[in-house]
């Protein structure tokens, strides 16, 4: 990555002139700092403190005998499941998403930039609901679907559609600033020089968008790890067959078995924390890339 | 801009997306029936699951040893309104075991997945253990709760479910109002008798005012009866939590007899929480011999030994052991039926929106 030296040496000037122009007192920025970090404390650590301090407040036996149970290992195993679907098709659905927006015109381009937006701006139980109404019993492809013996709803391929639709924005979200700053001049030489559609894109957009895509990735899994709402609409509660790792928390806490319940929160906290390591160092790469983007234009991107 | 490349390009997404749906109808399949194991799916209210644990290992030894062939039992569990409503939509349950009739009723009326007349398929009203509704009080009794009376004693914080939501609350409810009838009419039969109505109206009207005096005490509504004991038991708030019988020897055996005391009030009212055969789902899934098998072991010696085992009162006690009965204090139970005409009229007059409850609880 040629460009990158450039990049680091622009932001540090750029931070460096934002951070000089500032002209408050030490105390100020004192208090802010310790606002802040306060803050964080109380909001965030604590909290994961606790729950890892309930997961082992009966000793590290009890901890791993809770996760050896076999509704919490189905559990598990459910949520792993429906990330595998749905994160790869999301990336999938996102990628294709932000190709046609970003590549091509065509009417209705803004529109679908605001539909692809939907699933973060629906709640989470509306978006459940939706599928109920179009698989369940009385929805509109319910009796069709009853007839085959199909079931979607209150079974394994709903979870995975609700996830997808919850999750679907992360990728696209993240992909079409890019690709717009980075513009098609790229792909265009590409195409003067030969390359087909698929090695363009494997050859070209593809390492352009790598840092950006994973983001998408990264953010994507975590939510679809983490969904509850609308997962839990469509669930049907199941023990051992339609619980993902959060619904199954809840149940073990209104069941009184609160190791348990942590137990399986303290995998969701640990995810939590693996993605945010993971995110922090995405994200500087993904920033270089972006600057990169916006540094060189689209417009003389070949000289 | 685009070409015959390009379309080439969509085409692989379009093929790749088409696979990935594919795969889901597979799932799908593989969600719906993998193999000819037996199953069945019970969907059932909170705070079964400690039972209908040990009732499923129980049946399933017993079907083994009758048939020969094994069955595995799946469970769901919630708030019995919304497993009901699951059951509309479409949750394929082959038996539901509900927390009151009312709620049944309405996968019937709704979707139609057994006869209406579902309660007479099995003994006692098709329900193979009741259970009541008592108070749960710290050590102690420190307010001296002995009775509903006490309840409304200024200084007394009282803990119970949204009767909206939560099919235990209603219960509630409908102990509070029947106390209230009780007291004022001595008889209950008078309910009944056209040539009472004024006093019956009179009672009618104290029972209101009992009843509002009483939510008025009640500094927090949770949406389902685990909510509420959570709210008495690990967060400490309120001097009394009306409780079913089952759940409060639950909390009483969970966080040791040190913490709380049961009291037993001069009268209460019968719970019936029913079980039925979902018809259609059973015999589409080819388990309706299985089903009805499992839900007629509920009344064998061996299900009410568990039921007794896990605090509902067993409808035969014939065979269960002698101090799992005792610990079931004899007391006089109105039923729903004759007093409140049955649960879609109390559920129309006191619950729906609108209702006698909406129009007396006014959160500050």
């Amino acid at each position: 990555m040629p460009a990158a030296p450039t990049t680091l040496d622009r932001s540090k000037t750029v931070a460096g002139r934002r951070a000089g122009a500032t002209t408050e007192p030490w105390w100020i920025r004192g208090l802010l700092i310790g606002v802040t970090v306060v803050f964080l404390g109380a909001f965030l650590f604590v909290p994961l403190l606790a729950v890892f301090a309930q997961a082992l407040s009966k000793g590290v036996a009890a901890y791993f005998h809770s996760l050896i149970d076999a509704d919490a290992l189905a559990s598990i195993r459910l949520t792993l499941l429906t990330a595998a679907i749905s994160v790869p098709a999301s990336a999938l659905v996102g990628v294709a998403a932000a190709w046609a927006i970003t590549k091509f015109d065509f009417v209705g381009k803004s529109l679908l930039i605001t539909v692809i937006d939907l699933p973060f701006t629906v709640s989470p139980v509306v978006a459940g609901l939706i599928f109920v109404l179009l698989f369940g019993r009385r929805g509109w492809l319910g009796p069709w679907l009853d007839a085959q013996g199909i079931q979607i709803i209150f079974a394994v391929p709903g979870i995975v559609l609700v996830t997808l639709f919850v999750t679907f924005p992360f990728v696209a979200r993240e992909l079409i600033p890019l690709m717009q700053a980075q513009g098609t001049e790229e792909e265009e030489a590409a195409r003067v020089l030969g390359a087909s559609g698929w090695r363009m894109f494997r050859r070209v957009t593809l390492p352009n968008i790598k840092w950006a895509l994973l983001y998408g990735v990264i953010l994507c899994n975590a939510r679809a790890m983490g969904e509850f709402g609308a997962v839990s609409v469509v669930s049907g509660h199941i023990r051992g067959h339609t619980n993902t790792m959060p619904l199954h928390v809840e149940i073990l806490y209104n069941d009184y078995e609160f190791v348990g319940a942590f137990t399986v929160a303290s995998l969701l906290a640990m995810l939590a924390l693996v993605t945010l390591v993971a995110k922090s160092i995405i994200e500087w790469r993904a920033a270089r890339q972006m600057a990169a983007a916006e540094l060189t234009g689209p417009r003389d991107e070949l000289e | 801009m685009p070409s015959g490349r390009t379309s080439g390009r969509f085409g692989l997404v379009v093929i790749l997306g088409l696979a990935g749906l594919a795969g889901l109808v597979s799932l799908a399949n593989v969600g719906c029936q993998s193999s000819d194991e037996l199953t069945l799916l019970n969907v059932s209210y909170d705070p079964t699951r400690e039972f209908y644990k040990e009732f499923n290992e129980e049946f399933t030894r017993h079907w083994k040893e009758t048939t020969g062939q094994d069955v595995r039992v799946d469970m769901s569990h919630g708030g019995a309104g919304k497993q009901a409503r699951a059951v509309i939509d479409g949750l394929k349950a082959d038996v539901v075991t509900l927390a009151l009739a009312y709620d049944i009723d309405a996968i019937s009326r709704e979707a139609g997945l057994m006869p209406e007349d579902w309660q007479k398929r099995l003994p006692h009203n098709s329900c193979p253990y009741t259970s009541t509704i008592v108070f749960l009080v710290r050590k102690g009794n420190p307010k001296g709760i002995k009775d509903w009376g006490d309840l409304v004693k200024p200084d007394v914080s009282i803990i119970t479910p949204n009767p909206k939501t939560s099919g235990g609350a209603r219960w509630n409810y409908l102990a509070a109002w029947g106390y209230v009838l009780k007291k004022e009419l001595g008889d209950l039969a008078k309910i009944n008798d056209p040539s009472q109505k004024e006093a019956v109206d009179r009672a009618h009207a104290a029972a209101r005012e009992f009843v509002t005096k009483l939510f008025r005490q009640v500094p927090v509504l949770d949406s389902g009866a685990r909510g509420s004991t959570v709210t008495f038991d690990q967060r400490e708030m309120g001097d009394v939590l009306l409780a079913w019988e089952n759940e409060a020897f639950r909390v009483l055996q969970d966080s040791g007899p040190d913490k709380f005391e049961i009291v037993v009030p001069s009268i209460s009212i019968l719970a019936e929480p029913p079980v039925t055969l979902m018809d259609k789902v059973a015999d589409k899934h080819g388990a309706r011999a299985v089903a009805e098998a499992y839900l007629k072991h509920l009344y064998s010696p061996a299900g009410q030994r568990l039921a007794a085992k896990h605090f509902y009162r067993p409808v035969s006690p014939e065979g269960v052991p002698a101090e799992d009965v005792a610990r079931f204090v004899k007391v006089e139970l109105i039923r729903i039926d004759d007093v409140f005409g049955g649960w879609a009229k109390a559920q129309k007059e006191h619950f729906d929106d609108g209702g006698v409850f909406d129009q007396i609880y006014k959160p500050e």
